[in-house]
């Protein structure tokens, strides 16, 4: 009973704040609502037996992803009234382009069936006599470990594409060594002289 | 479950067994605000004993009830609400820090099978829990409408996304050796016996340069000094929290020092073995575990307490330096090199 | 070699552990702050505190309303009035000094011919409300009768510099 009364707690909230992500007029609530429903996410995560996916939700996404979401939002100083002035002009296309949309929704959800292997996937989902982690680790680590390999390369790739890109050597600047900083020692730094009196150092 | 048997003969056991942990949640989180309280007062005493000060000694003998005095004085206080402060986010962001801290100390084992969250991940939850903490200073400083809290708030979370990364690669090498994601089981990992099981904890292992980069991670991970510059008075006023008073700012103290206090508990049982004695004979192991993990805290706590006297404030390019290029690459090699342990040394091989 | 050496100071937190000890010397050495409600420091016999309107031994005031007092005040915080008193002798209908004002130069005592207005070692008069900072003849003369053992001996310490 404690179960079920969590999920219909959790969804309704996560669609809720779905929702407010979209129609909230500021966009540091947005965000925050954001936030929520990735918790409620998570929540649901936890319910289905999976606690380590939730938890790597929360670290990466709520952690991580939404910190820079925030931050980029928090430094935007946009005039959100003026943006929206000309946003009735568009309604047509858009509108238009919503339709299309939702009917290749409603045609693929009309014809969309699980795949007859998946149902024995889904029942076997976490072996007997491991967490969801080690199984997670198994599948990731041992049976597919080519495939994730590759996937941290493109990563790192695409890592490396964007520090190139945004990587400028400006001339004249001037930058601090640390370590020889702290390589200073007092003599290296002062000079004692013993002034004699009207002659000066 | 101490109170289940007895209140499920009056009620479902469901209901029963709610109501047993609503008790002793609320037993526990009562005994953690009391401790923050002497704690406050312990960090006090020791900044000042360390400038040869007396420290706060007039509120009850040696001072003992400064704490309580002064969570009146918060209580009694006016609430002021900056002009132009987002209202809702400004008293949204005290409670969601105070929260947070208080939901990490669920998966804390205070002794063997003492623990409210027995979870399977929980290095995990507490690591996401920590990453959390970020959202309350973000939430307060862009809130408040404050430039300086602001500041402090862009400077917070660039500091705390740095330091959970070494944080994090810190954890992956402790529980890389003990084989475990569960905090209990990483504290059963080093349990040892006779005279010398304290060569067990995992200090005196291949993981011990780990402890001094979870130490300093801590504490730039928790604000406080030597890398304060989140609430740098000298140039931020008081950082994130200038606009606060009374009781929002109470909520932030308080988290804070559960913070920090969660952290000593980290160091404690993630390196100096929980709830475990230093020496598995008799008086000492007959101690109960609770006791000598509150006196490990008590002892990392202490040891935070004295950086902050006696190391000056980094600079911010310093921090960033530390935190990416020395933590991240060295826990880095470190994962590796626990990881070849367990496997070569360890396992023999393949 | 100095390479290593500081190679090896910086790996094993050499500054940090001397700092550390340094930091417990401290810890456990003499506190330097005094217990203040209970414990007070040592006061100079020339230390000027709350101002005092001293009297003779019989019992006369001793200010005669030179207003040289008044002159020569940097911060102006004294007011004087004077009237003849019945017997004749010149004597103030008013003396009120403005301690809010006042800068505890000491210019007054000094200017005194007869040793009237001092300041003495009091310092602990802190009120509630600023009106009881503006003091009055009255307030004055019962400092001076208060404090008249503590700013006698004061004053006698300090003749021989004088």
């Amino acid at each position: 009973m404690f179960q079920t009364i969590a999920f219909y707690l959790f969804s309704a909230v996560m669609l809720v704040a779905a929702f407010m992500v979209i129609a909230s007029r500021n966009p540091v609530h947005s965000v925050l609502f954001l936030i929520l429903a990735f918790f409620n996410a998570a929540g649901l995560f936890v319910l289905t037996g999976a606690e380590f996916l939730a938890m790597i939700l929360v670290v990466v996404y709520v952690g991580a992803v939404a910190v820079l979401f925030l931050f980029v939002v928090m430094m935007l100083d946009v005039d959100f009234v003026e943006l929206k002035k000309g946003a009735l002009s568009y309604l047509p296309t858009g509108g238009l382009l919503g339709l299309a949309l939702l009917t290749e929704l409603v045609i693929v959800a009309g014809v969309w069936r699980m795949a007859p292997a998946s149902h024995a996937a889904l029942q076997s989902a976490t072996p007997a006599g491991l967490s969801n982690t080690q199984a997670l680790g198994r599948i990731l680590y041992t049976d597919y470990i080519y495939y994730f390999q590759i996937a941290g390369l493109v990563l790192l790739v695409a890592m490396i594409g964007a520090i190139v890109l945004t990587l400028r050597h400006r001339p004249g600047v001037r930058r601090q060594s640390i370590p020889v900083q702290n390589a200073r020692t007092p003599e290296m730094a002062m000079e004692l002289v013993d002034a004699k009196p009207g002659e000066g150092a | 479950m101490f109170f289940v048997d007895a209140f499920a003969k009056h009620m479902p056991y469901a209901w029963a067994w709610v109501l047993s942990q609503v008790i002793l949640i609320v037993v526990f989180l009562v005994c953690l605000l009391v401790m923050v309280a002497f704690i406050l007062l312990y960090d006090r005493k020791i900044f000042a004993a360390v400038q040869m000060r007396r420290g706060p000694n007039v509120v009850g003998i040696f001072g003992l009830l400064q704490s309580f005095a002064d969570l009146g004085k918060y209580l009694i206080k006016e609430v002021i609400i900056p002009a132009g402060a987002n209202k809702v986010v400004f008293l949204l962001a005290p409670l969601v820090s105070a929260t947070l801290a208080f939901a990490a100390w669920v998966v804390i084992p205070l002794d063997n099978h003492w623990v409210f969250a027995d979870i399977n991940v929980g290095i995990l939850y507490l690591f996401a829990v920590s990453s959390l903490g970020v959202y309350g200073i973000i939430m307060a400083g862009w809130a408040s409408n404050s430039k300086y809290a602001f500041l402090s708030a862009c400077r917070a979370a660039a500091q705390m996304v740095s330091y959970e990364v070494s944080i994090g690669f810190v954890l992956v090498t402790v529980l890389l050796f003990a084989g475990s994601l569960n905090l209990s089981d990483i504290v059963r990992a080093q349990q040892g016996v006779g005279a010398f099981s304290i060569l067990h904890w995992n200090v005196f292992s291949i993981l011990f340069p780990m402890l001094p980069i979870f130490f300093v991670s801590a504490i730039a991970e928790t604000n406080r000094p030597p890398f304060d510059l989140v609430e740098a008075e000298s140039e931020l006023v008081a950082g994130y929290f200038v606009e606060y008073s009374s009781t929002p700012f109470l909520l932030f103290y308080l988290a804070e020092f559960l913070n920090i206090c969660l952290m000593s508990a980290m160091v404690a049982i993630l390196f100096f073995g929980g709830w475990l004695s230093p020496i598995d004979i008799w008086p000492l192991n007959a101690i109960p575990g609770v006791i000598w993990l509150i006196a490990k805290i008590w002892f990392f706590f202490f040891l935070f307490a004295v950086v902050r006297a006696f190391v000056p404030r980094y600079r911010y390019d310093q921090l960033m330096r530390l935190g990416w290029k020395v933590f991240l690459p060295t826990s880095l090699l470190w994962v590796l090199v626990t990881a070849a342990w367990v496997i070569f040394v360890r396992h023999g091989g393949a | 070699m100095a390479f290593l050496d500081r190679t090896a100071r910086s790996i094993f937190f050499w500054e940090f552990l001397k700092s550390f000890s340094l930091s417990m010397r401290y810890f456990f050495g003499k506190k330097a702050t005094l217990n203040y409600p209970f414990e007070k420091g040592p006061l100079s016999p020339r230390f000027r505190g709350e101002h005092a309107l001293r009297r003779y031994p019989n019992g006369e005031e001793r200010c005669i309303a030179c207003k040289l007092c008044e002159a020569i005040c940097p911060a102006q915080a004294i007011t004087i009035e004077a009237e003849p008193r019945d017997d004749g002798s010149r004597r103030t209908t008013r003396y009120d000094i403005d301690m809010v004002k006042c800068i505890y130069c000491g210019f007054c005592q000094e200017a005194c011919p007869v040793d009237a207005i001092v300041e003495g070692p009091n310092f602990e008069y802190s009120t509630e409300t600023r009106e009881e900072l503006y003091y009055n003849k009255d307030k004055l003369l019962a400092n001076g009768d208060r404090w008249e053992r503590e700013i006698a001996k004061n004053l006698e310490l300090d003749a021989p510099y004088r």
